[in-house]
């Protein structure tokens, strides 16, 4: 949907996931964490409450299959997040929904290939306002020529605080050291 | 801190006529993502692409998808595929897109991994994951009608995002 400013009559459109692109100007880059492949986790923290949403790109593997790595917000790792998923596995699609949850799952980890990465791209819509819970979408997937997924997930944080921090946590397994999230702030 | 705007237009290609293929060369490696976005329609009626990078046509590329027409849902798999398979609209009523993620690009290590978000109006909504086995940055993209034409007035816009 386009949006057109009263003030200065500038037209912009949404970038998340699944919309038209932003026009040039109103996505900005916050910060990158890469993996060090000795840690499960990594954090942004001290995000700033400027912009409308936010977007995180990640691009990771862990070194064991079925692993995942869990999005998490102001490190609450209560029962407070929920999600629900629409994915194709290449021969088949299928739902899933999950309630009271202690966090969003988010990236699968490609199975036995080390040049494959799992891409994700996460929108946190409206992060910063303290009136409602926090909802999240996703779009992600991996490919490895014969075996794969491709996934739509919603998620949502139970919880009226602006997300301030963000953790991304594998379970088991440490990400690769090139595993890499960048942060952007969309306006 | 935030390190500043991005998501930069590279390229923008509209088709004045229909034509057979749209390629970006020398595409720079000093961006962290690309993204492409596509809208328009294919002469023939078939609704879909095909994308190649940097001149490779071997069957180096394969792809998983998830579709909905609205009344069912469907997921396939094609491997070992000499190209992938962007989604454009099949008619002028029908037209359609994708917006497709590039992640990570540029890097020698890694085999290429890239996102589709595609639609068709009246038709389906389609999300797709493509793999290219090669360990090159991507410097061009090709797409090509799978037969025919692309119509005219077709766009095709790149964008390079830089991360902090």
């Amino acid at each position: 949907m386009a949006i057109r400013s009263l003030k200065t009559g500038q037209f912009s459109r949404s970038a998340l996931v699944g919309n038209p692109v932003i026009m040039p100007g109103s996505y900005e880059s916050i910060a990158t964490a890469t993996f060090t492949g000795s840690a499960l986790s990594i954090t942004f923290s001290s995000i700033p409450s400027t912009y409308s949403h936010l977007q995180i790109r990640g691009f990771a593997r862990t070194p064991s299959g079925n692993d995942q790595i869990d999005l998490r917000f102001n490190s609450d790792t209560g029962n407070n997040y929920s999600m629900h998923g629409l994915s194709g596995s290449g021969s088949s699609a299928s739902a899933e929904g999950y309630g009271t949850q202690n966090r969003i799952f988010n990236v699968n980890s490609p199975i036995s290939n080390a040049d494959i990465y799992c891409l994700s791209v996460i929108d946190i819509l409206d992060y910063a306002n303290t009136n409602k819970y926090k909802t999240v979408r996703t779009l992600q997937g991996y490919d490895a020529n014969g075996s794969g997924v491709i996934a739509f997930n919603s998620g949502s944080w139970q919880s009226t605080s602006a997300v301030t921090s963000i953790t991304l946590a594998a379970r088991s397994y440490n990400p690769t050291s090139i595993s890499t999230f960048a942060l952007y702030g969309v306006n | 801190m935030p390190a500043g705007k991005t998501y930069t237009p590279l390229a923008r290609t509209t088709l004045s006529s229909a034509a057979a293929t749209v390629t970006f060369n020398s595409i720079s490696g000093s961006y962290t993502d690309l993204v492409l976005i596509i809208n328009g329609y294919d002469i023939d009626g078939n609704g879909y692409l095909t994308m190649q990078f940097n001149g490779n046509t071997g069957s180096n590329y394969s792809r998983t998808t998830l579709s909905g027409n609205g009344s069912t849902t469907t997921s396939i798999r094609n491997s070992n595929s000499t190209v992938l398979y962007p989604t454009i609209g099949p008619s002028l009523t029908n037209i359609g897109g994708d917006i497709i993620h590039f992640l990570n690009y540029s890097n020698t290590t890694t085999n290429k991994t890239v996102l589709f978000r595609g639609s068709q109006t009246g038709n389906a909504t389609i999300a797709q994951v493509g793999l290219w086995r090669n360990t090159s940055a991507i410097t061009s993209i090709s797409l090509s009608a799978a037969s025919g034409n692309i119509a005219a007035g077709s766009t095709f816009t790149l964008y390079g995002i830089l991360a902090a």
